[in-house]
This record gives C-alpha cells, sequence and structure tokens, in this order.
C-alpha cells in the first residue's frame, strides 16, 4: 500500500516574523529576540525577526530528530513551517507521506460541544471520510473511558476526563511523519501507563518522528539525531547522543 | 506569479474539499451562539419582523406610501441588507476569528471564507419565513418572474466569498481596518434603496446604478417583488462583481502565504 518511503527536506529555510501589532505576543518575541540580537529592518523598514535561517536538513524513514536549544531559538517555528503553517519566505520544504502535527492540546476542541461532537470535528479537520470518523469516534471513546459523558458538554468534564479526550484524540491519528511539540510530554510522568504505551505506539508506527522538547532524558530514549538550534541557526546536526553531550556541557548564555 | 496562482487555487479546491467541516463549523458558531435559548435562531427571525413591521407602518405614513405596496418591499430590502451587512461585518474576522485553528494546523485559507458562508446562509434562513409571513398577509404572490431572482444567487455566493477572503485578510494584517468596513456599511445603508424604493429619488434615480449595493439588491430583489430586472442593473451587478473577485483573488494571491503571520 505504502511503496514510496516517507521523507522531510528543508533547504534553506529562512523565516522572518514581521512585527505588526503591538500585541504581549509579539512584544514578547520582540524581548526574546533582542536578547539574542535576531532583530532587524527589512526593506520595507518593518521591524522583523529572524526567527529562522539558513536551515538545511533532510530526513529518511526511519529517523527520529530531537531539536533542542533554548526558548526562543525557533524549535516551535520550525516546526510550524514543517507542518505547512508558515511558509518560509526563501528555501522550501518538501515532506512526502502524511503528516500530522501535536502543535495545540485542545485543536479546534470547544468546551461548549459534547465530547463527541469535538471528537467529529477533529476527524473533519483531518479530513476523514464518515467511516473514517465512525472509527475514529470508537477509537477515541474506548480509549478515553468517558462513556456516558461523552454527550455531555466538555465544559462539565474533570480536568482529567478533558485531558483524556484530548490526550486520545491526538494520538488517535497515526500519520507516517510526525511533528510534535514538547506539551505533549509535558505530564509525561503522571500519565498512566496505558496513555505511554499508546503514545509509544504512535511514535513507533512513524515512519518519521520530529520532537521538540527541554528534557534530553526524553531525547536520549526516542530519537537517533539532533539538532541544535541557537538562535534560529543549526548549531549543531549529528547522533543523538554526541550532539546532547555537547548542548547538555554548554552553559546556556 | 504562476507558482502562487497554483497554491492559491489548491488552497481553494481544498477548502471545498473540507465543504463538509465548513459545514459543521458554520453550523456550530450557529447553535453555540443561541446555545440555552428556547427560540435559538427564531429570535432573529422575531426582531427583524418586529422591526419590518414596525418600520413598514413608521415609513409608509411618513412617505405617503401603500402599505400593500411598501412592505414587501422593505421586508425583502431588510432581510437581504442584514445578511449582506452581517456578512461584510464578519469577513473582518474571518482568520482573525480561526488563530489557534491557523497556527496549529494547516488548513486552506478558503475554509474560513465557507464558515462565514455558511453561518450567514443558515441566518437568512430563518430571516426568510418574514418574507415569507408578509407576503402572505398580503396575499402577493410575484409569479414566474420570482424565478428570475435565481441566476443572482450564485453571484451573491462567489461574492461573499470574496469578500471574506479579502477583508479577512485585509483585517488581520491592518487591524484599523474592521471599524472603517462597519461605519462605511453604516453610510452605505442610508445611501442605498433599502427602507426607501428607488422611486422616491425621481430622476435623479438614473444614478443609482453606480451604487454596486443597489445593483446586487435589487437583482434579487425586483424579480420577487413581480419587475424582472433591468438589464443595466444586471451588467453593473456583473461588472462590480467581477471587480470585487478580481482584486480579492490578486490580493489573496500575495497574502496567502503571510495570513499566518499576520494573525
Amino acid at each position: 500500500m505504502m511503496s514510496f518511503d516517507a521523507s522531510v527536506d528543508a533547504h534553506d529555510v529562512s523565516v522572518l516574523f514581521p512585527l505588526y501589532h503591538g500585541n504581549s505576543r509579539s512584544l514578547k518575541k520582540l524581548l526574546v529576540a533582542a536578547a539574542s540580537g535576531r532583530l532587524a529592518e527589512d526593506k520595507q523598514h518593518r521591524v522583523v525577526v529572524r526567527a529562522l535561517s539558513d536551515i538545511n536538513f533532510s530526513l529518511k524513514s526511519g529517523e527520529r530528530l530531537g531539536l533542542v536549544g533554548s526558548n526562543g531559538a525557533g524549535k516551535t517555528t520550525l516546526l510550524r513551517v514543517l507542518a505547512g503553517i508558515y511558509e518560509p519566505v526563501t528555501g522550501r520544504v518538501r515532506l512526502h507521506g502524511t503528516m500530522n502535527a501535536l502543535l495545540d492540546p485542545s485543536l479546534g476542541m470547544n468546551s461548549e460541544l459534547t465530547g463527541r461532537e469535538n471528537i467529529m470535528l477533529r476527524g473533519l479537520y483531518n479530513g476523514f471520510s464518515r467511516p473514517m470518523l465512525t472509527r475514529l469516534e470508537e477509537d477515541v471513546i474506548e480509549f478515553s473511558e468517558l462513556s456516558d459523558f461523552i454527550d455531555l458538554p466538555m465544559r462539565i468534564y474533570s480536568a482529567g476526563m478533558s485531558v483524556r479526550l484530548g490526550f486520545a484524540l491526538a494520538t488517535a491519528i497515526r500519520p507516517r511523519i510526525l511533528l510534535m511539540d514538547e506539551w505533549f510530554l509535558a505530564g509525561d510522568a503522571g500519565f498512566m501507563e496505558k496513555a505511554s504505551r499508546r503514545l509509544e505506539d504512535m511514535v513507533r508506527a512513524a515512519d518519521i518522528l520530529v520532537l521538540t522538547t527541554h528534557s534530553d532524558q526524553i531525547v536520549r530514549e526516542w530519537c537517533t539525531r539532533v539538532i541544535w538550534l541557537e538562535k534560529g541557526r543549526i548549531r549543531a546536526d549529528g547522533p543523538a547522543d554526541e550532539i546532547l553531550d555537547q548542548y547538555v556541557g554548554t552553559p546556556a548564555e | 506569479m504562476a507558482a502562487r496562482n497554483r497554491f492559491a487555487i489548491s488552497d481553494v479546491l481544498g477548502g471545498l474539499r473540507l465543504w463538509r467541516l465548513a459545514w459543521s463549523l458554520g453550523w456550530l458558531d450557529i447553535r453555540l451562539r443561541y446555545r440555552g435559548s428556547m427560540l435559538g435562531p427564531f429570535w432573529l427571525t422575531i426582531s427583524t419582523g418586529v422591526m419590518v413591521g414596525s418600520l413598514g407602518f413608521l415609513y409608509s405614513a411618513l412617505f405617503h406610501m401603500d402599505l400593500r405596496d411598501y412592505l414587501p418591499f422593505l421586508a425583502l430590502s431588510q432581510v437581504l441588507w442584514g445578511f449582506l451587512a452581517t456578512l461584510v461585518g464578519e469577513a473582518c474576522a474571518a482568520f482573525t476569528e480561526s488563530e489557534p485553528v491557523i497556527r496549529s494546523i494547516r488548513m486552506p485559507f478558503f475554509l474560513f471564507a465557507q464558515r462565514i458562508l455558511v453561518r450567514n446562509v443558515l441566518v437568512l434562513a430563518h430571516n426568510i419565513c418574514v418574507i415569507v409571513v408578509v407576503f402572505l398577509a398580503l396575499r402577493i404572490w410575484p409569479g414566474s418572474t420570482a424565478l428570475l431572482a435565481i441566476p443572482a444567487l450564485p453571484l451573491w455566493i462567489v461574492d461573499a466569498l470574496a469578500v471574506s477572503l479579502l477583508l479577512g485578510g485585509i483585517c488581520a494584517r491592518f487591524r484599523d481596518i474592521m471599524p472603517i468596513v462597519n461605519s462605511v456599511m453604516q453610510i452605505a445603508f442610508f445611501l442605498s434603496p433599502v427602507i426607501w424604493k428607488p422611486e422616491q429619488l425621481g430622476p435623479r434615480a438614473v444614478w443609482l446604478p453606480f451604487n454596486p449595493f443597489y445593483d446586487m439588491l435589487e437583482i434579487v430583489r425586483a424579480p420577487l417583488l413581480g419587475q424582472p430586472p433591468s438589464l443595466l442593473v444586471w451588467a453593473a451587478a456583473l461588472g462590480y462583481s467581477s471587480v470585487l473577485c478580481g482584486v480579492a483573488w490578486m490580493f489573496f494571491l500575495r497574502a496567502r502565504g503571510r495570513i499566518a503571520f499576520w494573525i
């Protein structure tokens, strides 16, 4: 069925963030960027932040890439570029194979809707057909153990129930290329054994994994390769253990 | 340029493929807006009905017009204008209101334009009851001329999608545009024949086709009132619509890759 190999290819990728609106989000970016000396002016004299510069790498089937670097180094931006959310100013990104990006735990969820409706919405966001929607629904309901609550609005769910539903939904879709932000592993220690088994299954089923995290333990466990980002550039790229030893050994600036 | 065109076209096609999602999102928007209310969107029907009824009596007296003649006109105008003005207003937030989704999953931007359209068509469907009630109460039947309104529907749909792409993008980039759009629509309401009839302008009515809102209203309203719309009005409506769609497309070509950075 899947005759081709999944692959990810980033060629000379640069991303500039224009700063238009003086809201807190931009302001935070501005401060982080100012601290790392990446503020510049573009041709029209707008203030821009160079979020990523000249990123080059390619991933073959079987590779598990960890993105490490300090806050504001461009990890999440790179993930969003790979996911096709941000289009690079220069360079190009090529993805071969189905992709799913786990960036926002509550993607498209609405607390006024019932669990079942939220499942349907997520399926529709992923362009599922009706039989696939039914299968998604069964799978998520079974895993999240919400039983009768599934037909009640999410706003009355306990925190644990919402987390279970969000997790079940996010892990129900098995892509060949899996992009994952660190939030997903944030609660790792407290997760039920069942949840971490499901997560591991999904990761193992994916041909390519790209993961951003601060925890070097997770990277060592799951990743074969690490890219160390610093100020939007690749500082080092190589086998996980080797790069991590350098990264951990370098004091943060 | 060719690449931009290709990306924009595949955005639109991708959006069309997700029509079931657009439909669900628009429908849920309406349902959530009226959550817990017993009559739900029919409150809109009631408020439009009350508005048409009271304005009808007031203005037919002020303008010295026959209520039987004026009320059907007003009901049609109010409902159509309500759709048009709300759609334009909501188009400004087409992308900004979906920021969390746009920033966490790749979605065709056309999807959000479709969502605005679905939402407003559903509201329109509720308001049409007012027109039906007025026509039944006054025992008015436009006859087969009403069928001439049908060709106007695709034009309204295409224009609605174009407006959503254009204003949604511009308002994401320039946050000052939204209040400007709202004031313009307010002025347009008074300058367009919505509560006053075109005939009341007398000889000066020849200038009306220059008002795009007049043309767009007239191609639907005139047939439903039993008069075939003039060719001039249709030509003007088509002309303004092609300009709108052309500008929207040119803008979308340039903006599509940047919207995620703007919101």
